[in-house]
């Protein structure tokens, strides 16, 4: 759980009676996210397209096996194939991140809330860890769940893999990890741009235009694989290949920007008007 | 670890003796922190160039309804906002009972407040809506309940927030204000949207929750209302302060008063009333409109040249008609004039 700035004595002791504190307004963010519609849809079409994609990817590989050459075999990854689905469903979850903070400046329920807790910070943690534990754990069991359906489809063609599998393990719980950090990423920029188009217009752009557009610099000029998506995708590779970080490497840098935005959204809520 | 109904309510008991008994004694040390009070000093606020709110400064007062007037623009809304703490002054300060609003532990028990009526996501019921706002200073789901009961939401209460009514809007803006049975209410144009009954029903609750002893800031751009529900006057125009009195003194002294007078012999009394402090007009035969002279004296004078007087009326300037009086300088837009239906320029 994210931890509580520094402040004076009362409100970090045991709950008083009728005072704001970090665990109640935890409360408060939880039944916000659950009591919303777009939260139940959005995660439903992130589930789905994680698991559906996976066996569609599966399928079709088991379909195309014995026609590929040698070096495609090589280089086949039956654990990678099977959680690729995370690219669809990144989206998903990066707009029900934007949203559970644009949606409140959206409707107006951003005053209430920063009435009910004028201190604000622990509106943004409360936010962030509840989205980021949701989202861990929906994506995570969607992962798994595409990684098993994969490799029972995979087996027909005896190319399927187990979790003990050098990597398999790394790549399945990485796309639960990569996922949610994208989520938490959201919820700060949501928080920094305040409004839906904005802020899912961004999110969009770093993780999905920005590696296209550094595509077309020099290879040698290395800045591709420190972008944010491809430093956090690297978790997910299943070969160690150059213009790539290393796995932890490359998801210790995503998670490196997640923190700065994060900082960058606290210091602008606690900051600007509501 | 959510305190139990029952104690919460033992609390609130508690809490209404305890004020009862600060309440006994007249409210002397402004500034006292146990009393709830709002305090601005200089108060101001400036978006880029425009200035919303500049210099003002007012006191609040429990145990009556304070009315915060002006036309649209006036920053009302502004300095409602920067009471709240959602807003920061460019400079000046406010105290909600003592204090800078955010230091409060449990804001929600020290001030309610309702800002525009649609501080509320539109995808969550109105249950929800309060039942997040409620846990995050440990009001019991019992506290929910109740307040959906007082304002009349309970058929609704499941519903999507976005399918209310503009009055359902407000009720549930009040609802959420009066959560944490606060000691200070804060209510930007609470009437807005409402019907007749509606309009009946929270001047009631305003005067009760006031009588209660509670400290009651009501927002309004219309006059006529107001001098039905408050007591006392704060009125803005250009986000300064223009006046701060008693709904009584305000209209004694925004404008002159007229006396109606009808008779048969309307100009020969005219002629008897002319003198240098005072106008007669007519705008029908038989009806005069004198200002200058008090009814007792007018009366007099008829006597004394044997009038007979068929009518003999002071006339209160209507509370609008002071309202545009005072503020005639500070409206931010203006329409001209419209004749009104008598055919004067209103």
């Amino acid at each position: 759980m994210t931890t509580l700035p520094a402040r004076p004595a009362a409100a970090s002791g045991p709950a008083v009676r009728g005072h704001v504190t970090q665990l109640r307004v935890l409360h408060s963010e939880w039944i916000k996210l659950r009591t919303l519609r777009s939260t139940l849809v959005t995660l439903t079409a992130a589930v789905v397209v994680m698991i559906g994609l996976g066996l569609l990817f599966c399928a079709v590989s088991a379909n195309r096996w014995p026609h590929m050459d040698r070096g495609e075999q090589l280089r086949f990854s039956a654990a990678g194939v099977s959680v690729r689905g995370f690219l669809l469903a990144q989206l998903a979850v990066a707009v029900l991140g934007v949203l559970v903070v644009s949606g409140e400046y959206a409707t107006g329920m951003i005053r209430a809330t920063l009435s009910a807790v004028p201190r604000r910070l622990p509106v943004l943690w409360a936010k962030a860890a509840v989205y980021t534990a949701v989202t861990f754990l929906a994506m995570t069991t969607a992962s798994l769940v595409a990684f098993l359906a994969g490799q029972a489809i995979l087996s027909s063609q005896h190319i399927g893999t187990s979790l003990g599998a050098p990597g398999a393990a790394r790549m399945v719980f990485g796309a639960g990890l990569y996922l949610t950090v994208v989520g938490l990423l959201s919820v700060a920029l949501g928080t920094l741009i305040r409004s839906t188009a904005g802020g899912i217009a961004t999110v969009f752009g770093l993780l999905m235009v920005l590696p296209l557009l550094t595509e077309a610099l020099p290879t040698t000029w290395s800045i591709s694989e420190y972008l944010p998506s491809n430093a956090g995708q690297a978790l997910l590779a299943a070969h160690r290949e150059p213009h790539i970080l290393a796995p932890w490497t490359g998801f210790a840098v995503f998670c490196l920007y997640t923190v700065v935005a994060l900082a960058a959204a606290a210091a602008a809520l606690k900051r600007r008007d509501a | 670890m959510q305190p139990g109904a029952r104690e919460f309510r033992l609390w609130v008991i508690v809490r209404a003796l305890v004020g009862g008994l600060a309440l006994g004694h007249p409210p002397i040390a402004a500034g006292h922190e146990d009393l709830p009070m709002i305090e601005a000093h200089a108060l101001t606020k400036r978006y880029g160039e425009r200035t919303a709110v500049e210099d003002l400064s007012f006191t609040v007062r429990p145990g009556a309804v304070t009315g915060f007037l002006g036309p649209n623009g006036a920053g009302k809304s502004t300095t409602m906002r920067m009471i709240l703490g959602l807003d920061a002054p460019s400079a000046g300060r406010v105290t909600v009972n003592g204090r800078h609003y955010a230091d409060h532990r449990a804001p929600l028990h020290e001030v309610g407040a309702m800002l525009e009526a649609r501080a509320i996501h539109t995808g969550r019921s109105a249950y929800h809506h309060l039942l997040a706002l409620a846990v995050t200073t440990g009001i019991p789901r019992g506290r929910v309940d109740e307040v959906i009961d007082l304002v009349g939401l309970r058929e609704v209460a499941r519903k999507r927030a976005g399918g209310f009514s503009l009055g359902m809007g407000q009720r549930l803006g009040i609802a959420s204000a009066l959560l944490g049975d606060p000691a200070t209410l804060l209510l930007d144009e609470p009437v807005n949207g409402l019907g007749p009954e509606g309009i009946l029903w929270i001047r009631n609750l305003l005067r009760s929750l006031a009588a209660e002893g509670r400290t009651v800031l009501v927002s309004s751009h219309l006059m006529s209302e107001m001098a039905l529900t408050a007591e006392h006057l704060i009125v803005i125009g250009r986000g300064r302060l223009i006046a701060d009195t008693s709904v009584a003194e305000f209209v004694r002294g925004a404008a002159g008063t007229s006396v109606r007078v009808r008779t048969d012999d309307a100009e020969r009394l005219r002629r008897l009333l002319a003198g240098p402090e005072v106008t007669v007009a007519s705008e029908a035969a038989g009806v005069l409109e004198v200002t200058g002279l008090t009814s007792d004296r007018i009366g007099r004078i008829a006597a004394d040249h044997a009038i007979a007087l068929a009518e003999l009326t002071p006339q209160q300037a209507s509370l609008e008609q002071a309202f545009m009086e005072l503020t005639r300088d500070a409206v931010e837009y203006q329409a001209p004039p419209v004749a009104d239906h008598e055919g004067r320029a209103a």
